[in-house]
């Protein structure tokens, strides 16, 4: 008997789309947008194809540091419902095969970047990738309630990438559409743990529902939005933003502070009686609030283009 | 029993093979394309002497020559 005929065969032999969803698409989705504005916005005009790479490179990057986490995170995954059906822990992609592609996929995106764009972009994404899948993954998120105010960082790299792709440099304007996704991640995961509560605490995850209770969460929504408004406003007089933003940035504001108040205002009774409904719907809300910043930044530079947007 | 070709490993791979091959291929069309633009973007395409680092007697030559013409 050969070596080869006494290997177990797979129940499921894995497919294309297994590995492709082991690069979190939809995290990707948000990636790719929020890197785009920031290529655009920036002062300086790209040749559409170095564009094109240089955004390929970042949505591979962010892949690749998805498919770091799911190799590194199988474990806890297993035991969360909303996880359990990733392509590792239900057993289609084997844990090594996640560990190689991740790092693959990493060397790739980084190595191509530094060629298609520059050395200060490709260093970025590198760092990117080592903060989500190092620094957040395997060191904050099983340790503390804070993990995700300060691994929240690695998603809010990209624009800043995006913007060094077309200046080769770093701006007050990039470091504060850092900032808005900075501020912004803490309540909008927040607002998911309050409608998933259950889950992270059977992974034994320390999300801040888990160790200071949903009171406690429900006043730091608060208190994140709250400082938040200033960041996302603040934008609006940066050379990127103009009347057109802050119009936008003054609405999403005040529909995501009215949100975090509506969150604040309830307790855990009301809350399970009508089934999170307002948690769920602040959660819808928060996504719509960062499309609709890049999105309004994207309008400006349009706008700008014309001879029209900004101050 | 007849001999077949095709093994049923294959016919379970096929979506994994066609996905990589297509991979590879976008990754080769990838690199061409930047490669193209990179050379288009230089201002003066003469300036790619700057990665031959062998001497071109040729060029020389022909530079000498238009010095002389010049300066006559």
């Amino acid at each position: 008997m050969t070596d080869v005929s006494q290997q177990t065969i797979p129940s499921h032999e894995a497919k294309m789309g297994d590995y492709f969803a082991l690069m979190k698409p939809r995290v990707m989705q948000l990636v790719v947008f929020t890197a785009l504005v920031g290529l655009l916005v920036a002062p300086v005009p790209v040749h559409p194809y170095i564009a094109f790479v240089s955004i390929l490179c970042i949505a591979v990057g962010a892949g690749a540091s998805g498919a770091l986490n799911m190799w590194w995170d199988a474990d806890i995954d297993a035991v969360m419902k909303r996880t359990q059906s990733r392509p590792v822990p239900s057993g289609r992609v084997q844990p090594g095969e996640a560990l190689g592609i991740g790092l693959a996929l990493s060397g790739f995106s980084v190595v191509l970047l530094a060629l298609a764009a520059n050395l200060l972009a490709a260093g970025l994404l590198a760092f990117t990738i080592f903060f989500y899948a190092v620094i957040y993954s395997m060191w904050l998120k099983r340790s503390t309630p804070q993990n995700i105010v300060i691994g929240g960082a690695a998603g809010a790299f990209p624009p800043m990438v995006g913007w060094a792709v077309a200046t080769g440099s770093i701006a007050p304007e990039s470091v504060l559409m850092f900032a808005l996704i900075f501020m912004w991640t803490p309540p909008h995961f927040w607002a998911l743990a309050l409608f998933v509560k259950s889950d992270y605490g059977n992974a034994n995850v320390p999300m801040l529902t888990e160790t200071h209770g949903r009171r406690v969460t429900r006043n730091h929504i608060l208190g994140y939005t709250i400082a938040l408004a200033p960041v996302a406003l603040g934008i609006g007089f940066t050379s990127i933003g103009g009347p057109a933003y802050l119009a936008v940035a003054l609405l999403l504001n005040g529909w995501f502070l009215k949100g975090a108040v509506d969150i604040w205002r309830r307790d855990d009774t009301a809350s399970e009686a009508d089934g999170h409904a307002t948690e769920k719907r602040v959660f819808k809300i928060s996504l719509y609030y960062l499309f609709g910043h890049f999105g309004a930044l994207l309008l400006e530079a349009i706008l700008r283009g014309q001879g029209l947007g900004g101050w | 029993m007849a001999i077949r070709v095709e093994h049923e490993l294959h016919k379970r791979r096929l979506d994994r093979n066609v996905g990589l091959g297509l991979l590879l291929a976008g990754f080769v069309a990838l690199v061409l394309g930047l490669t193209v633009v990179k050379v288009q973007s230089l201002d003066d395409p003469r300036q790619m002497e700057r990665f031959d680092h062998v001497a071109r007697p040729a060029l020389e030559d022909a530079a000498r020559d238009q010095a002389e013409e010049s300066a006559e």
